[in-house]
């Protein structure tokens, strides 16, 4: 018994740290530091491949929220980014941290919320129907205690577009009121999260889409104003401050999704699922 | 309701098919997990032992450090290993976050305690009249100390139980220091989360059920073994 012990333990030692030790041999990889947004989507399951199947590099997605992922970017802990902010994205280039921005895709903003749609949104048309006025009328059926609002409250693209328009609305106080919850979670939690307390919450319409059959308590009540556009951006790490940074496969990436071929699988891409695009290719 | 049965159906769809994506899961959960507590146990084997037998000043000090290790939050683990292995901290060059080697430093560093201090508590609780005898006999100091680890075995069981147990059931530091990437660093509960977080509760129900049975088989083995070195 004390033999096969001791021969257990060093068969465990040697196993351990052979495992430990080995590097695995693997392809060029480069790391793409994204939003939820995109993964949750299953669009980059459907490009990603292609990528790899022309060029050999893998590339690693590791998911977070926009914040996040642009934290990473400065640390040096990707090559690439991918994310909805543009105007933090224009900071991370001047700051230095990336090289150039590329524009990808577009998809938009909805409100969602319970069909009953305690604030009238869907009623809203004509000279009625802009953001301000919707905004406005959520914090008033909020104010009367017929709705609660879901927001991510977690420093993603999707809870500073949401913060920048209750601001826009004049509506700064929001979050201190009694039916606006700051969850801190991802897009699908909150949605998750709205679904069961049938609430309000901001969405990229991807995600909502992506998720709908399991959001019974949820239909889209306001879309359409310009305010909310959600442009994608792609940006490789400087090489110049991070050593460590792939920029000429970084580089490729960046080539491989403005391809035309490509930007048309992107634009085509949820249509079977979903009888409608996730993403727009277009002018930005 | 449904979403259980639901999800007990498509954890055994699963397991049949020996889906691809989700074996490749659980191979890398049980190699990280695997690997972490062979670190643990060989670092908390000798401290354990070490500080059951030995007296000194600031031991007092020490075993409160490390029953505070006991109950560390994992997630403030993760948090450490994540600044420590990023790029701009002081191991960054090693290009070790977001690998499964991260995982591995993080989950030793959440099982050390546990293993050190349960074989400590194993070992104090040998019979200090066989300590006497032993002396009376003259063994060697060496000859005692395997001998009281051998007396001790079945604590030094239960401390590798639960080390094991609370790795492989990590979530928030495996997230946060693998980055949960496809293929390399998704381990089970990650993959748990992130089937929740999309709304594929079935799917997540069922990583869930593949996880529970896993933990299950590995104590059933250790039981057999702890029976085993009973007789």
């Amino acid at each position: 018994m004390k033999k096969l012990l001791k021969a257990g333990l060093i068969f465990a030692l040697v196993v351990g740290v052979g495992i430990f030790m080995s590097h695995e041999i693997q392809a060029e990889s480069i790391r793409l530091a994204t939003t939820t947004s995109t993964e949750d989507s299953g669009l980059l399951d459907e490009l990603l491949p292609i990528f790899t199947e022309e060029t050999g590099i893998e590339v690693e997605v590791v998911a977070v929220g926009t914040g996040q992922a642009l934290e990473i970017g400065r640390r040096g802990d990707a090559d690439i980014l991918m994310v909805h902010a543009p105007d933090l994205e224009k900071e991370f280039i001047e700051d230095g941290y990336g090289t150039e921005r590329t524009y990808i895709m577009y998809n938009d903003f909805v409100i969602v919320g319970p069909p009953e749609d305690p604030a009238g949104l869907s009623d809203l048309v004509g000279e009625r129907a802009d953001i301000e006025t919707a905004m406005t009328a959520i914090y008033e059926a909020g104010n009367d205690g017929s709705l609660r609002f879901l927001s991510r409250g977690d420093d993603s693209g999707t809870y500073l577009k949401e913060i920048a328009l209750w601001e826009m609305t004049g509506l700064e106080d929001v979050e201190d009121t009694g039916w606006y919850n700051a969850l801190g979670q991802g897009m699908g939690s909150t949605l998750i999260t709205a679904n069961e307390m049938a609430g309000y919450a901001l969405t990229d319409r991807g995600t909502f889409l992506s998720m709908a059959e399991g959001l019974a308590n949820l239909k889209i009540l306001y879309k359409g104003d310009e305010a909310l556009n959600n442009p994608y951006g792609i940006i490789p790490l400087n090489p110049e401050v991070f050593e460590n940074a792939n920029y000429e496969a970084a580089q490729q990436l960046v080539d491989f999704m403005v391809r035309d071929d490509i930007q048309k699988k992107i634009g085509e891409f949820g249509i079977d699922t979903f009888g409608q695009p996730l993403f727009f290719s277009g002018e930005e | 309701m449904d979403t259980l049965i639901e999800g007990f159906q498509e954890a055994f769809r699963l397991l049949i098919s020996l889906d691809r994506e989700v074996l490749q899961i659980i191979a890398v959960s049980l190699r990280v997990s695997g690997t972490a507590l062979v670190f643990s146990v060989l670092i908390g084997l000798p401290l354990g032992t070490f500080l059951g037998l030995a007296s000194f000043p600031g031991k007092k000090i020490i075993t409160a450090f490390l029953y505070t290790g006991m109950g560390f939050p994992p997630v403030v683990v993760g948090l450490f290993v994540f600044i420590i292995f990023s790029n701009a901290g002081p191991l960054g060059d090693l290009n070790w976050l977001f690998t499964t080697r991260a995982i591995v430093v993080a989950q030793t560093v959440i099982a050390l305690p546990l293993v050190a201090g349960f074989i400590m508590t194993a070992v104090m609780g040998v019979d200090k009249n066989l300590l006497l005898q032993l002396r009376t006999l003259g063994v060697t100091r060496f000859q005692m100390i395997w001998t009281i680890i051998k007396e001790a075995r079945l604590g030094a069981l239960i401390a590798i139980i639960a080390g094991f147990g609370a790795v492989i059931s990590e979530v928030g530091a495996v997230m946060l220091v693998g980055g949960n990437i496809r293929g390399k660093t998704r381990v089970l509960t990650t993959a748990i989360m992130l089937e929740t977080r999309q709304g594929r509760f079935g799917l997540a129900i069922a990583l869930g059920i593949i996880l529970l049975t896993i933990t299950f088989i590995i104590n059933i083995f250790m039981l057999n073994l702890q029976e085993k070195e009973r007789n």
